[in-house]
């Protein structure tokens, strides 16, 4: 068992979930039903699989209004959509890439609240509405580069985490922002079942050091491809930190707590050796079990397209190497 | 049910022309099998990352052969149907197939034929290390599975045939440690291997004695 961490900040029953919110969310979901069902026979012209789940929701995505920040996005040739929902690590969903796409269907992403507290002087709670509309929205095309030495290029929207923290006004003493998602085992069987979801202690938590998350690359993303975010891809809201690697980038979150000291990550405490809490994507530091040097991309294309490609320093994101200054990155990976 | 109680009852004989059908079927289905993995492979239609989904699909059929294969011998005791044994050469070169396939889409579509990369990570990363020795010793007892070297071997022919617990062993221990937590397939896997090596316990015992007599 991993070592409780004891945060800064105490929680309080306020914090609780309210069980009426609680049943809401089900009533929702039930109501949902019959849009869902009726989605189906609409949309989906390709029949599935006899043997795939009948009550598979089809995900309503709504479009989103948002502008262009050529400046940080990369021209590289596109991972399709098609193949940027269908691949995930979401272990609250189940271990294969394919569970997310085909359970987190249901996953009720509104009402959704989203709390910002801790060291910080004004505390906040976002809705579902605020998370698209409280900020501009922009598009942001990112390198994923996974843990695992695949990687995509993905358009995300979603706006800088530095404005979401500067509204909270952080306190001097807050050095590092803990990040958390969802935790509901009637809606995750991830969380449930340990042979479903990895033995995994839940909820998945992630952290970044402040001048990190303050930095202009680290996106809270609410959307991609024109859209907003598949359930599976982290809905409503997910973080998006492109010269790390994937597992930082936390889906779903509801908690968002800057903190003075190091938070506890969950791949990190899991296997200590394996991920680092900085987890920088580097080409020169191996995973203890496979090379970092090069990696696949994930485009368009069948086996006899597959392109392997070296790694770059922070994914290529070489403005974020002033943060990482007079340290060795070999043991701080 | 009245198969079943026949089956129980006494023994099935089964004739040349019907062992050879049933040979066939199994070759058949194996290699559309193969031919189909890749035919989606190559016209995109093997998920995100037909690489990684065609490494799986294939190392598992070599790990679900190589454990058919140990139920063999055991299944044929137990039920009157002794011409199952007759299958069994064939169901572990076709592990050893699965694993050869497994290995060349590594080296063709993982790693890209660069072979210094294939060589380092071999030798580098223990998860493969186990694997590829898993797959050495499968070739080994592949080569040496012809009726005409079986003779020729005589009793060392067992005794190198006995290393398939040890195959069994490590090509597990290759799928546990592939995977980035312990609570995955894989352990339903070791269930049933832990499962076919108990009731070779005696077997497995007697083995595993003159080692220990060794200084």
């Amino acid at each position: 068992m991993a070592k409780p961490f004891k945060p800064s900040v105490a929680l309080t029953d306020n914090d609780v979930t309210d069980e009426t919110v609680y049943r809401q969310r089900r009533q929702l979901l039930k109501s949902m039903g019959f849009i869902g069902a009726s989605a189906l026979l609409s949309s989906s012209a390709k029949a599935d699989w006899f043997w795939e789940d009948d009550d598979k929701k089809a995900q309503v995505l709504k479009p989103l209004s948002f502008s262009q920040s050529p400046g940080l996005s990369t021209t590289e040739k596109q991972t399709p959509f098609k193949k940027a929902s269908t691949y995930n690590n979401f272990y609250e969903f189940g271990m294969d890439k394919g569970d997310p796409a085909d359970h987190a269907g249901e996953l009720v992403t509104d009402p959704w609240t989203l709390k910002i507290d801790g060291l910080v002087e004004k505390p906040l709670t976002l809705d579902a509405d605020a998370l698209t509309s409280m900020f501009p929205l922009e598009e942001r095309i990112y390198r994923l580069r996974c843990v695992e030495a695949w990687s995509m290029v993905i358009p995300w929207i979603g706006f800088e985490l530095a404005s979401l923290l500067k509204k909270a006004k952080p306190l001097s003493s807050a050095r590092y922002v803990a990040f958390q998602t969802l935790y509901d085992p009637s809606q995750m069987p991830g969380q449930k079942n340990r042979f479903v979801g990895g033995g995994i202690d839940y909820p998945y938590v992630e952290g970044l050091r402040i001048d990190e998350a303050m930095h202009p690359l680290t996106l809270m993303t609410v959307g991609m491809y024109g859209k907003t975010l598949p359930t599976q891809n982290g809905a409503p809201i997910r973080l998006v930190t492109p010269w790390k690697y994937g597992f930082k980038s936390i889906k779903s979150i509801v908690r968002i707590s800057l903190t003075d000291k190091q938070p506890p990550t969950t791949w990190n405490r899991l296997a200590p050796n394996e991920y680092g809490f900085y987890a920088n994507v580097n080409p020169a530091v191996a995973h203890p079990r496979w090379s970092q040097a090069s990696e696949r991309r994930i485009t368009t294309g069948g086996l006899l397209s597959q392109d392997r490609i070296p790694t770059q320093p922070f994914n290529g994101y070489e403005e974020v190497a002033s943060l990482y200054t007079g340290m060795d990155l070999r043991k701080w990976y | 049910m009245v198969l079943t109680r026949r089956l129980l009852k006494k023994p099935v004989p089964l004739s040349g022309k019907q062992i050879i059908a049933a040979k066939t079927l199994i070759h058949l289905a194996i290699w559309l099998h193969i031919a189909t993995l890749f035919y989606l492979g190559v016209t995109d239609n093997l998920g995100a990352d037909p690489v990684k989904a065609l490494l799986h699909t294939t190392g598992t059929w070599a790990v679900n052969l190589l454990l058919v294969t140990l139920l063999v011998s055991p299944l044929a005791k137990w039920i009157p149907f002794p011409a199952l044994v007759r299958f069994r050469r064939l169901l572990g070169i076709y592990s050893f197939v699965y694993a050869c396939v497994h290995f060349l889409t590594y080296c063709a579509f993982e790693i890209q034929f660069d072979w210094s990369l294939i060589i380092s990570e071999i030798a580098k990363r223990p998860y493969i290390t186990v694997g590829f020795s898993a797959l050495i010793l499968l070739l080994l007892l592949t080569a040496t599975s012809p009726n005409r070297i079986r003779r020729r071997l005589g009793p060392r022919w067992q005794s190198l045939h006995n290393s398939i617990y040890l195959i069994g062993i490590l090509a597990l221990l290759h799928f546990t440690w592939s995977q980035k937590t312990l609570f995955g397939d894989s352990l339903f896997y070791w269930g049933i291997l832990f499962i076919l090596l108990l009731i070779r316990r005696d077997k497995l015992i007697k083995l595993a004695r003159p080692a220990r007599k060794l200084p």
